[in-house]
């Protein structure tokens, strides 16, 4: 008897090491970073993406416990149907088991259903719309660093608190500024301000003088621009030019990131509100992780918010591989893995990968330092608040998504 | 154009003997693709794109019209197809068949407007009037904008076909190729395509002989735009969204190319520029924005050095019609 129980306990036990060591003998990661490499923005994801998802393959130390992790970057021009064409291609040929960064709203929710119908992970760094963890939410996606949600509720309420209860946009004339519009409208509404007018751009305008004058004439204490990149940067450039800070009012750029600021330069970018959820500068960790990404990107430049994005992405990824002792090419279970261990890394501090995908985290409040306060040439920005990761994002109960139903 | 193409041998039966055996080769090689580990889904592309070629070689190789936006073709039926597929939960084949029926009906108009001018301001028209469809699509709330439409479903085709198996696609896709290439190589050599070809030569002199020139090449227009739309329906199914890209004035500009690398006004030249186009964007993906200047420097010394294209140098070899 006693045989029996210890032999059937030793085949269990066997049965168990093995099973064990089969799903641990798998420990080969192919990770595929798919961002506007030439364009728009390759600046602000770009190669520099590819760059922070490398740091964190070495960061995580992975491959000194036997694991072999390739990445290739893939260029998608900003335009869908190359995104998905090439996501498609790394799946099915590649064998790519995760897809990060891809900036691009548009590009972004076409390669979410990719990675959805063959079961991969994304974790999406660059992209705004707060669609990805709400109508179209997948259980194969985790949206990191930022949406349209979050860039309207922590700038927009800031600002209305601040004093500026009067708002003018300047929108850029498609799917993204509308949605930014309308979100920033919400929250200026709910915090008792008044939306005075606004006025829609096409895309890639030269000249915003017709559109800047409307504005300056609504005497509107805030100036709400809902547009991205060469947009934004432009139109700040012009309201500079037409005295428009220095008349009193404010401009707002709704979604800025820190080579915008570079390119627009301390002295007409000085006094901008904005929100972001990592800014170099921020503390010893941060700082830290900048100079070693620095020294290693061509110009010098230290990571904007999509690049860190990514590289705490895959670390939180890597993790969830770690937990689970293999890579079980299998997405929806690592993303499951994901969402059960609670985020907390170097550059976006602790957080929480929701239920829908969405990951809170703090979202900072800052202001353009004035050209005398800034000490070196990336010393830009001010901390003037912080929210929650909690205040900052969707809530659970706002959120449409069908995965929460159940 | 005539300098391009008058030799042009006429067609007879050796030749067209010689055509069949070069299609039943195409068809052959095609058909065992999925076979030789070639990435089928960048066949299936460059499939939709050939047969888009195919058709705009209709319209210029034998009929002498640039259209200058022929992307409109492809966007529409494109847009319609998937809001088909998508919103309104239609089969795969009815999906299929708006696509192409609006791409019919928008040939009828704009070609009905395109036709009254000839030469450089035929293209112009089509071009604005391509331009003009582009903005409203930018702005109609069904093709939602930049985003464009996506995850479309792909369906059982007729009921019986799984679309979303890549092998029954391609077949799927593959036969409509064919099909579309067939009705093509019919309708060029028919008594329809013989008048088309002397409209192309001398337009005053075929409506001395009796020919309602404009209705001829009108209803070239609306066939050339809707094989177009068959091709933007069927590509839906391929690549699964539809967006911009394809209703963006350089779409119509990349069908020039197409056509002009593998030969205007050759049968099967537009099939074999179509293939080295998208094989090129394709491979050369990793040089980003530098494809387009490759393509330039490979649309220039097609221009200077073979202005017949691939096959139309090669042919004009052989002393063969293809």
């Amino acid at each position: 008897m006693k045989t029996t129980i210890s032999a059937l306990l030793l085949g269990t036990a066997l049965t168990l090491a093995s099973a064990g060591l089969a799903s641990a003998q798998d420990k080969t990661v192919k990770i595929g970073s798919l961002s506007d490499q030439s364009g728009l923005y390759a600046d602000l994801a770009g190669p520099g993406s590819t760059l922070a998802a490398q740091m964190a393959v070495e960061d995580s130390k992975l491959k000194d416990k036997g694991w072999k992790i390739d990445i290739i970057s893939g260029d998608h021009q900003n335009k869908p149907d190359i995104g998905t064409t090439i996501a498609r291609q790394w799946f099915d040929v590649d064998k790519v088991d995760v897809v990060v960064d891809v900036p691009n709203s548009g590009v972004a929710l076409a390669v979410n259903n990719v990675v959805k119908e063959k079961n991969g992970v994304y974790i999406n760094s660059g992209a705004a719309t707060s669609d990805l963890t709400n109508a179209q939410c997948s259980p194969n996606t985790v949206h990191w660093t930022y949406d349209t949600y979050m860039l309207a509720h922590a700038t927009g309420q800031a600002l209305v608190k601040a004093g500026g209860d009067t708002w003018f946009f300047l929108t850029a004339d498609y799917a993204f500024g509308a949605a930014l519009e309308r979100d920033t409208t919400a929250v200026v509404k709910e915090n008792g301000g008044k939306v005075l007018g606004g006025v829609k751009h096409p895309l890639n305008t030269a000249d915003f003088s017709s559109f800047l004058l409307q504005a300056q004439a609504s005497k509107a204490k805030i100036i709400g621009l809902a547009n991205a990149g060469g947009d934004t940067t432009n139109s700040i450039k012009q309201a500079a030019e037409f005295g428009i800070g220095k008349g009193g009012q404010k401009l707002a750029g709704l979604l800025l990131f820190l080579t915008d600021v570079k390119a627009i330069g301390l002295e007409t970018a000085q006094g901008l509100n904005f929100t972001e959820t990592f800014y170099w500068d921020l503390n010893d960790q941060t700082r830290a992780f900048s100079k070693r990404f620095s020294e290693r990107m061509k110009n010098n430049a230290p990571p904007t918010m999509v690049q860190a994005g990514v590289y705490a992405g895959l670390m939180h990824y890597f993790k969830a591989l770690e937990a689970l002792g293999g890579n079980p090419h299998d997405g929806a279970k690592i993303v499951a893995k994901m969402k059960e261990i609670p985020a907390d890394d170097p550059l976006f501090g602790k957080g929480v990968v929701e239920a829908n995908g969405r990951v809170t985290h703090n979202a900072y409040l800052f202001e353009v330092k004035k050209p005398s306060e800034s000490k070196g040439p990336w010393d830009l920005y001010k901390l003037v608040g912080t929210v929650p990761g909690d205040q900052a994002f969707t809530p659970l109960s706002q959120s449409t998504c069908a995965l929460l139903k159940k | 154009m005539s300098a391009l193409t008058d030799d042009t041998l006429p067609v007879t039966p050796r030749a067209m003997r010689d055509e069949m055996i070069v299609f039943a080769a195409m068809a052959v090689l095609l058909a065992i693709v999925p076979f030789t580990g070639i990435y089928p889904f960048f066949v299936m592309q460059a499939l939709c794109f050939a047969l888009l070629a195919c058709a705009f070689n209709l319209l210029i190789g034998y009929g002498g019209l640039l259209s200058f936006g022929h992307a409109m073709f492809l966007g529409t039926a494109g847009y319609v197809s998937a809001h088909a597929l998508k919103v309104w939960a239609f089969p795969p084949e009815l999906g299929i068949l708006v696509g192409t029926a609006a791409a019919a009906l928008l040939g009828l108009i704009t070609g009905y407007i395109s036709i009254k001018r000839q030469g450089i301001y035929f293209s112009m028209i089509t071009l604005a009037l391509s331009q003009l469809l582009y903005f409203l699509y930018l702005q109609a709330p069904f093709t939602h904008g930049e985003d464009g439409i996506q995850g479309i479903p792909q369906g059982h085709l007729l009921g019986i076909f799984d679309l979303s198996k890549p092998l029954v696609l391609y077949y799927v896709v593959l036969v409509g190729f064919l099909a579309g290439f067939l009705l093509i190589y019919r309708t060029i050599n028919s008594p329809f395509g013989e008048v088309l070809k002397s409209i192309r030569e001398n337009e005053p002199r075929a409506i001395s002989l009796g020919y309602k020139t404009d209705q001829y090449k009108l209803v070239a227009f609306i066939l050339s735009g809707t094989l177009a739309g068959f091709a933007g329906s069927l590509k839906v199914f391929v690549a699964q969204n539809a967006s911009l890209t394809d209703v963006h004035w350089s779409m119509s500009g990349e069908i020039v190319l197409m056509t002009l690398v593998g030969g205007l006004g050759t049968i099967f030249g537009p099939v074999v520029g179509a293939f080295v186009i998208i094989a090129m964007q394709q491979y050369l993906a990793g040089f980003g924005q530098w494809v387009t200047v490759i393509q330039g420097v490979i649309f220039v010394s097609c221009v200077l050095l073979f202005r017949r294209g691939l096959v139309g140098e090669l042919a004009h070899f052989l002393r063969r019609s293809l």
